[in-house]
């Protein structure tokens, strides 16, 4: 046999292993028990409606409010860490390292039961309120760091044309060097957005009214009444909704840094 | 108002740059070890020597990208060691041009221009491109007005960097192996803007390796080594009948 003729039969006879695995897996399967539990064609039609406009709905809502108040937080933790007086700096680094270093889930239930018993505090928006500000001050120090390594990337020498012009310190990081790290952030932000998408449903535990709920609770709930309980039907059409949301931001992600490769 | 500190006004007799025995350390690495030198108005000023010899370091300390370990600068009498000096008001007044251009990729080639008048010599809009106009002209870029520096090459981007010192009217400038990280065929474009430059009388510290321009322009040579002025003087001289050793050593390596 030639070198090509082996070549050729090796890649013939791994496509054959392939087409046998998937065969032999799709006569075992259960076919039945699967359609039965997880695709009960009721658990989508009689469903839709609360799954895609209140739940996902909600579920969107959800990350972009927390996204966009971790943002500003993040900000801010930023700029305590690049600030002259120390002890802003400790403690912008202590809050960065506290909060990244604990489960999200201890921080929601904390603020959503520990501190409204504590201080008598009403969140707005009640107990999902109070998940979505643990929500925010977790992804606030993710974001923090993110955008802080966005910073350092910006080379000294763009600082240095700057202050070299006469502009002072606040006109070079607002108009130099801030607008270049945000660009350079963007697409490990928008992996921080998938991120918080998916933890929205840690908001699980907080138990919440029906108009409010997302993705997870909705799903859950559905497991046990509706026209597929006692099924996982509504479990899948959750995945799927997760799915169609975080597989185009991921993608983006993916095109974005392609994209910074290539112009740089 | 409190009184004005007496270093803190312009003295139109004392030199453009004057350096008092400037030491500069990074760490346990002493890097300049007592430079004494002076840049007189109008006053074309190369430095040229070794890498490592401390020439770059020098440079930025005049506007104190670097901060001096010890000794004094006074750029046109103003003490800019002294920690009561409006730094951004005395930087306003040198122009620098980077190796690495530095330009600002996220603007436009006019915007880099109008940038810094707005924001540090509070211009108007109007008056800041007018100005930025005519500095593009001058360097010959006027078309890349709106271009992005990205699709500049390297010389014209480094032509661009200099206009952009030129808006802010500066007394002198500083130049940092301007054209070190060009292409050779695009050095001579580059050389031309300074050497015009030099025409119109501009005051200008020159750290480079273009012999033949430091030769031709220049008023004065500074050649250092090891963080010291080895010697200096007239560019011909220097350059053809070098006193010192290692200036000979040298200038038979890049000659």
């Amino acid at each position: 046999m030639t070198r090509r003729a082996r070549e050729r039969a090796l890649t013939l006879s791994l496509y054959a292993v392939f087409v046998v695995i998937v065969v032999v897996v799709a006569l075992l399967a259960d076919w039945e028990a699967i359609t039965a539990n997880f695709f009960l064609r009721e658990g989508f039609t009689g469903t839709w409606r609360a799954m895609i406009l209140v739940a996902a709905k909600n579920t969107i809502l959800y990350t972009v409010v927390a996204f966009a108040g971790g943002f500003v937080l993040a900000m801010v933790l930023v700029l305590m860490k690049l600030a002259p007086v120390a002890p802003f700096r400790w403690l912008a680094t202590g809050y960065i390292e506290l909060f990244r270093g604990l489960p999200a889930i201890v921080v929601i239930l904390f603020m959503g039961f520990g501190v409204p018993i504590a201080f008598g505090w009403r969140p707005p928006g009640g107990v999902v309120g109070a998940g979505l500000v643990a929500l925010m001050m977790v992804a606030g120090a993710y974001m923090a760091e993110t955008i802080r390594a966005g910073i350092e990337a910006v080379p000294k020498g763009q600082t240095e044309a700057a202050r070299s012009l006469g502009m002072n310190g606040s006109w070079t990081m607002a108009s130099i060097v801030m607008p270049q790290a945000l660009r350079i952030v963007i697409p490990p932000l928008t992996n921080e957005l998938v991120i918080l998408l998916k933890d929205t449903s840690l908001l699980f535990v907080l138990g919440m009214a029906a108009s409010q709920q997302e993705l997870t609770v909705a799903a859950r709930n559905l497991m046990s009444s509706g026209p597929s309980a006692g099924t996982a039907t509504s479990l899948v059409f959750a995945a799927l909704l997760y799915l169609a949301i975080t597989l185009p931001l991921t993608q983006l992600v993916a095109w974005m840094e392609r994209k910074q490769k290539r112009s740089r | 108002m409190e009184e004005l500190h007496p270093t803190q006004t312009i003295d139109e007799r004392a030199p453009a740059i004057q350096v008092r025995d400037l030491h500069k350390s990074f760490g346990d690495n002493e890097v300049l070890t007592g430079i004494d030198f002076s840049v007189d108005h109008g006053q074309v000023v190369c430095v040229v020597g070794p890498s490592g010899s401390g020439k770059s370091t020098l440079l930025r300390c005049v506007n104190r990208l670097e901060e001096p370990t010890s000794g004094q600068i006074f750029v046109e009498g103003i003490d800019i060691t002294d920690p009561d000096t409006e730094l951004d008001k005395v930087r306003s007044r040198i122009g620098m041009v980077f190796q690495q251009f530095n330009l600002f990729p996220h603007m436009t080639v006019l915007r880099n221009l109008t940038i810094a008048q707005q924001r540090a010599k509070k211009r108007g809009k109007a008056e800041a491109e007018t100005i930025a106009r005519e500095n593009l002209d001058k360097v010959g870029l006027a078309d890349k007005i709106h271009a992005f520096p990205a699709h500049l090459s390297g010389g014209q981007q480094q032509r661009v960097a200099i206009a952009r010192a030129l808006s802010m009217n500066p007394d002198m400038m500083l130049f940092d192996e301007p054209t070190s990280a060009l292409d050779p065929e695009l050095v001579g474009d580059v050389l031309d803007v300074m050497r015009a430059l030099a025409h119109d009388g501009m005051t200008m510290m020159v750290v480079t390796h273009e012999m033949g321009f430091a030769r031709e322009v220049g008023d004065k040579l500074v050649f250092m080594d090891g963080g010291v002025i080895v010697e200096e003087g007239d560019p011909v001289q220097v350059l053809n009948d070098p006193q010192h050793r290692r200036t000979q050593s040298f200038l038979s390596k890049v000659l």
